[in-house]
């Protein structure tokens, strides 16, 4: 069996997938950016609390993605089977680089320029919204655009506990020692994460204003 | 224009202030400064690196905040100002201009007015206005960003931003240190223009003595963190205090290079 033969016979079944996959990328990175943009804002002036959301956001980082999310199974509201515990999980990874790229942007700013803002007659709020979100907005993209990357291959080992998406045929393939079965579930991700790659940098690039 | 909200009274007073920074050991950088800047006047601070110059500019704005004593702006304590309107009062310029690199010229000169809520029509005039007290084409530069002007350009535009919401007391910071010595003169001669034109009560940070004799209608001495002089131009070269001999004679060491 060739691939493209395998390709031709399952394509609804891997354009499904294909959409499962991106609502769990979507999803995930939403809630991701809603949480660590304006976490990243709050700990530019808060140094005790930044020690701990960056401790915390690492801490996910290292705990390898399989385990997180047998983790995750057990616990109550936010666990079990399904695309709810994916997502759980995939939030958890993309914090760290969006966190770490909002806060890096936010504060690696010209101090001449802030100090201009605040001999202006800023508030501190309008100092934020006006020069430095502007400024790091590039940063932030770029965060965005690592944890989207990370993401959409991680999102291939929610499969493992029922939330569906390309990894479906990864695990499969695996099972039926098939390489055809694997490749077409490892093939559209990688595309996928090419895409969202390469398009995001180019809005980033757009966007560098430093 | 919206109703005029309070401005400081172009006066500034030094009143036994001392700045010490707690984190750096007590370190003293000034030291019980007392003069009084009148309306109009045209104050230059000297000194070398390290005297406290710019520590003494910044406690006026309250960027810093004096130790001890105290520092009056209008005749009334920078620390019972509401420090949005001390600052929106006053203009600021810096040597590294601080111009926001996000934003063109025209929404760069106009950020104090955008914060006032001018009006749309009495901020575009006004940008013409201050454009053309420095001497740069409003039209020809409103679009522009700062990254597309040469370092006189965006000196020019930092003057402008700094005048832009029409403050009395304008604070300049080493302003032209940065700039080649021809540009340099050029926007000397912009400054004495507009200081005359004006009328309003500057302050002026430079370690170059001819810079601030030619400039300022008085000149200060700081040596560190205390005032070792303060005389008109004419009289300041003739004063014999050491410290002033001693700036004096290390500044004609560097006659001919501009400082």
């Amino acid at each position: 069996m060739t691939l493209w033969y395998f390709f031709a016979t399952h394509r609804h079944e891997i354009l499904a997938a294909i959409e499962q996959h991106l609502v769990l990328v979507v999803i995930s990175m939403a809630i991701a950016i809603g949480i660590s943009v304006p976490l990243g804002m709050v700990i530019v002036s808060r140094p005790h609390l930044r020690a701990l959301a960056m401790a915390l956001a690492n801490i996910f980082q290292t705990i390898p993605s399989l385990a997180l999310f047998g983790f995750l199974i057990p616990l109550p509201f936010i666990g079990g089977i399904g695309a709810r515990t994916a997502i759980v999980a995939l939030v958890l990874y993309a914090l760290l680089p969006i966190l770490r790229n909002t806060y890096v942007g936010l504060t690696t700013i010209d101090p001449a320029v802030l100090e201009a803002a605040e001999a202006m007659g800023m508030t501190e709020n309008q100092v934020m919204f006006r020069v430095r979100l502007p400024l790091a907005k590039s940063f932030i993209l770029a965060g965005i655009r690592t944890a989207t990357v990370i993401t959409i291959g991680i999102a291939t080992i929610a499969a493992a506990i029922g939330a569906g998406g390309l990894g479906t045929f990864i695990f499969r393939g695996v099972a039926m020692v098939s390489n055809v079965v694997i490749l077409a579930g490892a093939i559209p991700a990688a595309i996928l994460a090419l895409l969202a790659d390469y398009s995001l940098g180019f809005v980033e690039h757009r966007w560098k204003v430093r | 224009m919206p109703e005029p909200a309070p401005t400081p009274e172009p006066t500034i007073e030094f009143r036994h202030a001392s700045y010490i920074i707690p984190a750096n050991q007590g370190r003293s950088i000034l030291n019980d400064i007392s003069f009084r800047i009148a309306e109009g006047e045209v104050v230059s601070i000297i000194g070398r690196s390290g005297s406290g110059k710019t520590s003494l500019l910044k406690l006026i704005n309250r960027i810093h905040r004096h130790t001890s004593g105290d520092v009056l702006v209008g005749g009334k304590s920078v620390s019972a100002w509401d420090v949005i309107r001390l600052r929106r009062g006053i203009g600021y310029v810096v040597q590294e201009t601080g111009l926001f690199p996000h934003l063109t010229v025209r929404e760069n000169v106009c950020v104090v007015p955008e914060l006032e809520q001018w009006p749309k029509d009495s901020s575009r005039q006004r940008f013409q206005e201050v454009m053309a007290l420095v001497g740069l084409n409003p039209n020809e530069y409103a679009e522009r960003f700062p990254r597309e002007l040469s370092g006189g350009q965006r000196q020019r535009v930092g003057v402008a931003r700094a005048l832009a919401a029409d403050p009395r007391i304008l604070l300049m910071d080493e302003p032209f240190g940065a700039l080649d010595p021809i540009t340099r003169a050029e926007l000397q001669k912009v400054f004495l223009d507009l200081s005359r034109r004006v009328s309003k009560t500057i302050v002026l940070v430079t370690h170059d003595l001819r810079e601030a004799l030619l400039l300022g209608t008085r000149a200060v001495l700081l040596d560190r963190g205390c005032i070792a002089a303060s005389a008109a131009p004419e009289e300041f070269l003739k004063l014999e205090q050491p410290a002033v001999r001693e700036f004096i004679a290390a500044s004609e060491l560097r006659l001919g290079q501009p400082a």
